[in-house]
């Protein structure tokens, strides 16, 4: 609790050694999948926000995380191979009297470009906001899906 | 506090449990702000990805603890092909030291933020008491 309360880090807990260990398993398999074949790029960039690529046989879906940003503050444009996120994060000041014990979460302007990984169809782009998380749906180019051959 | 600071990336930082999971998969802690006013202990929790009904705030003697879990995968089906952050549950508990009244607890989650008010008791609140010359 000490610990806590000096150094503003309650993210680990001592005493469990079992738990530490499958903590540092966990970091090597990240540090792994990171190299192997996996195709997964931690914190990417280094650009706010992180984002996560999906896709299925119609569509790439593109998330990031992007708690108490309001949509109206979110600037989204989708060129042929590119998708460009703008906007800011703004945190209301609380009242005058408000003393504060913690501050962690940040506010700031950001804008992200990412490569989109195939050809897109930009006149069918949707974007959505729930709970906090941004998911655009970008439609696939009708060229690009794959599409059954039957053999005869 | 200056708006026009650019964000920068910071990863998620992953908990170690002092139990173990009964559920797979990652537990990490929630970015929290904490103000207090005369009144109230306030805490904003961010926590995205977490639906009201997933979310659990407890009380109990003086520790708070706050769960939050993320379903996998909503509104982004398919395969994944490049990922940059991970998904799972939100945990992070804290001990107060004011006394809380219980049912006056209010708490709100709004675009992935959860905004919980925990009034204090009025015995609590500071009262001034003038000191006079005589």
């Amino acid at each position: 609790m000490i610990y806590r309360t000096l150094f503003g880090a309650p993210s680990r807990h001592f005493g469990s050694s079992f738990a530490d260990v499958e903590g540092m398993r966990r970091q090597m398999e990240r540090l792994f999948e990171t190299y192997g074949d996996r195709p997964l790029a931690r914190a990417g960039a280094g650009v706010f926000p992180a984002v996560n690529i999906t896709e299925d046989a119609d569509a790439y879906y593109v998330s990031a995380e992007l708690p108490g940003v309001n949509s109206a503050d979110l600037d989204l444009n989708i060129t042929a191979n590119q998708m460009t996120l703008a906007g800011e994060r703004k945190i209301l000041e609380e009242a005058a009297d408000a003393r504060y014990h913690r501050r962690e979460r940040e506010a700031g302007r950001f804008s992200r470009a990412v490569a989109l990984p195939g050809e897109i169809d930009p006149d069918n782009v949707k974007a959505r906001m729930v709970d906090g998380v941004l998911t655009v749906t970008i439609a696939k180019a009708e060229k690009a899906k794959p599409r059954q051959i039957a053999v005869q | 506090m200056s708006d026009t600071k650019e964000m920068k990336v910071i990863e998620k930082q992953a908990v170690a449990l002092p139990a173990e999971q009964t559920k797979p998969g990652p537990v990490f802690t929630p970015n929290v702000d904490i103000f207090e006013t005369e009144k109230a202990i306030t805490l904003l929790v961010d926590m995205p990805g977490v639906k009201a009904n997933e979310l659990n705030v407890d009380l109990r003697d003086d520790t708070l603890t706050l769960t939050g879990d993320v379903l996998p995968n909503v509104g982004a089906p398919g395969e994944k092909i490049y990922a940059e952050y991970e998904t799972g549950r939100f945990y992070r508990q804290f001990s107060l030291s004011e006394v809380i009244v219980q049912e006056k607890i209010d708490a709100k989650l709004s675009d992935g933020v959860l905004r919980l008010t925990l009034p204090k008791v009025e015995k609590a609140t500071p009262r001034r008491i003038a000191v006079q010359a005589g």
